[in-house]
């Protein structure tokens, strides 16, 4: 017989004070201002061009939203299919690390990876969304198979064939909600699409950018306004039963031609990625070299990458917790009165439909560059993401005839409830807000995505690629972290009744 | 305060439990109701409810506690509605000692003194069922509505707490589901059964004999009741958030 650890419950109030606590001392270190001159000028000045979107001057409009769709659904609908036969084989631990680096690294930095092998081509479009996708796919379809009823697969004989036995006894019940995940994954494959454009590719983010770089605010209004309608209408032009068709017709709409020679891609796996140091053969004299090489990147950029990418992050988590608090209630009748309610709905529909990296990169350009713009899209983004869907929940608890009103409601009745279920959400989303702090560094922020920009800009690969490394270990540790967080604490997705 | 229907049809869901309902109940009177489960109690317990305006507290079946909240913050709702916010927030977050003081008696009444700030989803079925009677106790108000208040808690307990009940307020209705607890401690009867008051009369007048008319066909009736109650399939919202 062997000892039982038993691992004491961690309540969940000291340890949200414990992050609260964390946030406040990284704000101290973080710089958090407004450097424009004239901010509020500019942001009334962007939403004069809200207010007043111009379709007819915007060029291209037709082809940036084809390629946005067809990259999205491509892209996920090739994630959804690998990540399903992942799913299979998700028992083997170098499979679930696999699946857990893919997904640690975001679209836009596979963007960038693909960019050099594949150059600009409907394939680095597509595979820039599917890689990622599929890692996540695989663990979230592997997660359902998992809380699938077992009973029936117990209730059929040893001698049953493997395949018969998934086929028949575990994939009916989690079909059902596999379906349902996917579709809404088609979702966020638009909005992953439209934010390739920030790295050169022809969809909604392209056009985006270059219209509001140039101060063209009514163009730059038209283009997010379009991927809005796009969202929004999703359910309509997209309905579940055409998704794989949809996908078969963007494979072959798409130009094939891949743009990349057989040496290029030669090229960039035999000398591109390889650090420079070691280039022409190891030897004791290289290998020192390459000590350096580490050392001094080591010190000045993946240090202060980490250090920045952190400290955004664990502001943005807390910060999104708080607007989370304060988002849920406007959705709910609870709380609301129907016009109270409607309102809140459109409200948080805009801020998760608007990618957080368009939202940091129409706040820097206002505000000018610090980690505050970041801080505030992330926040924004999540907030809204979570607080729908625990509104959704507070909305269904059933309160008693003779609850309490207003805050008194929201205090002891609902928040309590909903408390664990809202920990659980966020901690679930702390690695994604850290995999968007690092590639937000694209814009400026000297978060890991910054210097693993310049890096790509100066084309030193072989030092983008260990500062992904960094990046991709940093999302895993926090994953990993998370999880047990989340166990610990005995969060359930379910509120508590 | 008195109680009145008059030709009521009560039901929910567009579904009627009770037709053409009349029904006097005057304070000071302790009423039971009785009848086997989906008589109706419940339903006409709501509609009594919904015409106490305020002047009544509420025992529901489900208990409707909050499991994460402590004993203290779970009883302490019941005055929510005497205090200003501000001062309510304040103990939710920091029980005052004064508000601790003042509900200790009655948490000694109900055996519940030592788990003051237990998570109320830490105890047993029986003892949330007082937490529960202790809330509605607490409202101090005229009269007292309790769907089944003792079905979870023990026989001697049940005496207990229905004492305590009954020394608290002189207007009682409660649903009862143990013909003995509702003869010992109550002085009228209304048995509800096919969707109509079947029987009313003085408690001092009845044997438990007299009553078991109620309950014949109870056992088919639990379990078709079962059935309706499967779980419904899961809910995909846990994934989106991803």
């Amino acid at each position: 017989m062997h000892a039982q650890t038993v691992v004491a419950r961690l309540s969940p109030v000291p340890t949200s004070l414990v992050f609260v606590a964390l946030a406040i001392v990284c704000a101290l270190f973080a710089d958090l201002q407004i450097s424009a001159s004239d901010p509020w000028a500019d942001l009334g000045r962007f939403g004069w061009g809200l207010l007043t979107p111009d379709f007819l001057h915007s060029q291209n409009l037709l082809s940036a939203v084809l390629y946005t769709v067809a990259f999205g659904v491509l892209g996920t609908v090739v994630g959804a299919v690998a990540g399903f036969g992942l799913a299979l084989i998700f028992r083997f631990r170098i499979v679930r690390l696999g699946a857990a680096f893919i997904r640690a690294i975001h679209e836009l930095f596979w963007a960038l990876i693909f960019l050099q092998v594949f150059g600009l081509t409907p394939l680095t479009g597509m595979l820039a969304i599917a890689v990622p996708y599929a890692g996540i796919f695989a663990k979230v379809y592997s997660e359902i198979l998992e809380e699938s009823d077992a009973a029936p697969v117990r209730a059929l004989g040893k001698d049953a064939r493997p395949i018969s036995v998934f086929l028949y006894a575990r994939l009916p019940d989690a079909w059902a909600t596999m379906k349902s995940y996917t579709y809404y994954r088609f979702e966020c494959g638009l909005r992953s699409s439209a934010v390739l454009g920030f790295v050169g590719l022809p969809t909604l983010g392209f056009f985006l950018e270059s219209a509001f770089s140039q101060g063209y605010y009514s163009q730059a209004a038209a283009y997010l306004i379009l991927l809005y309608l796009l969202i929004a209408t999703l359910r309509v032009w997209l309905p579940a039963k055409l998704t794989v068709p949809a996908a078969l017709l963007c494979a072959f709409a798409l130009p094939s031609g891949t743009g990349a020679s057989w040496e290029s891609v030669q090229r960039f796996f035999s000398h591109d990625i390889v650090p420079a140091p070691l280039r022409d053969g190891i030897d004791l004299g290289s290998l020192a070299q390459f000590g350096d090489w580490l050392w001094m990147l080591s010190v000045n950029q993946v240090w202060p990458g980490l250090v920045n990418t952190v400290l955004i992050t664990q502001i943005a988590l807390v910060t999104t917790g708080i607007t989370t608090l304060i988002l849920f209630p406007l959705i709910s009748r609870k709380f609301f009165g129907w016009l109270g309610v409607g309102s809140g709905h459109v409200l948080l529909v805009i801020l998760r439909s608007t990618p957080e990296y368009i939202l940091a990169y129409i706040l820097l350009q206002i505000w000018g560059p610090s980690m505050l713009p970041a801080v505030v899209a992330l926040t924004l983004h999540n907030g809204a993401i979570i607080g729908f869907l625990i509104g959704r929940t507070a909305e269904r608890l059933p309160v008693r005839e003779d609850a309490p009103r207003g805050l008194n409601l929201y205090g002891y009745e609902i928040l309590p409830r909903v408390y664990g279920q809202y920990l659980a959400f966020l901690f679930y989303r702390w690695e994604i807000i850290m995999r968007e702090t690092a590639v937000l560094g694209i814009l400026g922020v000297h978060t890991l995505g910054f210097f693993v920009d310049s890096a790509i800009a100066e084309i030193r690969i072989d030092r983008a690629l260990f500062l992904l490394l960094v990046t991709a270990a940093l999302n895993m540790a926090i994953d990993a972290t998370s999880r047990r967080l989340r166990a610990r604490m005995q969060l359930k997705h379910r509120p508590d009744c | 305060m008195d109680f009145r229907l008059k030709d009521r049809t009560l039901g929910y869901a567009g579904k009627a439990v009770l037709e053409n309902l009349s029904l006097h109940i005057e304070t000071g009177q302790k009423v039971s109701l009785l009848g086997r489960s989906g008589a109706g109690k419940s339903t006409l317990l709501k509609a009594l409810y919904a015409q106490s305006q305020n002047r009544a507290a509420l025992i529901p079946q489900d208990t409707a506690l909050v499991q994460t909240l402590s004993v203290f913050h779970n009883v302490y709702m019941a005055r929510l509605h005497i205090h200003p916010t501000w001062y309510t927030l304040r103990n939710l977050i920091w029980p005052a000692r004064a508000e601790i003081q003042a509900m200790t008696p009655l948490l000694q009444r109900l055996g519940l003194e030592h788990k003051l700030r237990t998570a109320v989803g830490e105890l047993s079925g029986g003892q949330r069922q007082r937490v529960a009677v202790g809330r509605a106790l607490y409202q101090d108000r005229e009269v007292l509505l309790g769907d089944e208040p003792v079905s979870a808690v023990d026989e001697r307990q049940a005496r207990d707490v229905l004492a305590l009940i009954c020394e608290r307020h002189d207007t009682l209705i409660l649903a009862m589901h143990d013909v003995e607890l509702a003869l010992a401690f109550s002085d009228r009867i209304i048995g509800l059964a096919d969707g109509r008051i079947v029987l009313d009369e003085a408690a001092a007048n009845l044997r438990s004999a007299d009553l078991k008319f109620l309950y014949q066909g109870e056992h088919a009736a639990s379990q078709s009741e079962a059935a309706d109650a499967q779980a419904s399939p899961p809910d995909p919202i846990a994934l989106e958030s991803y």
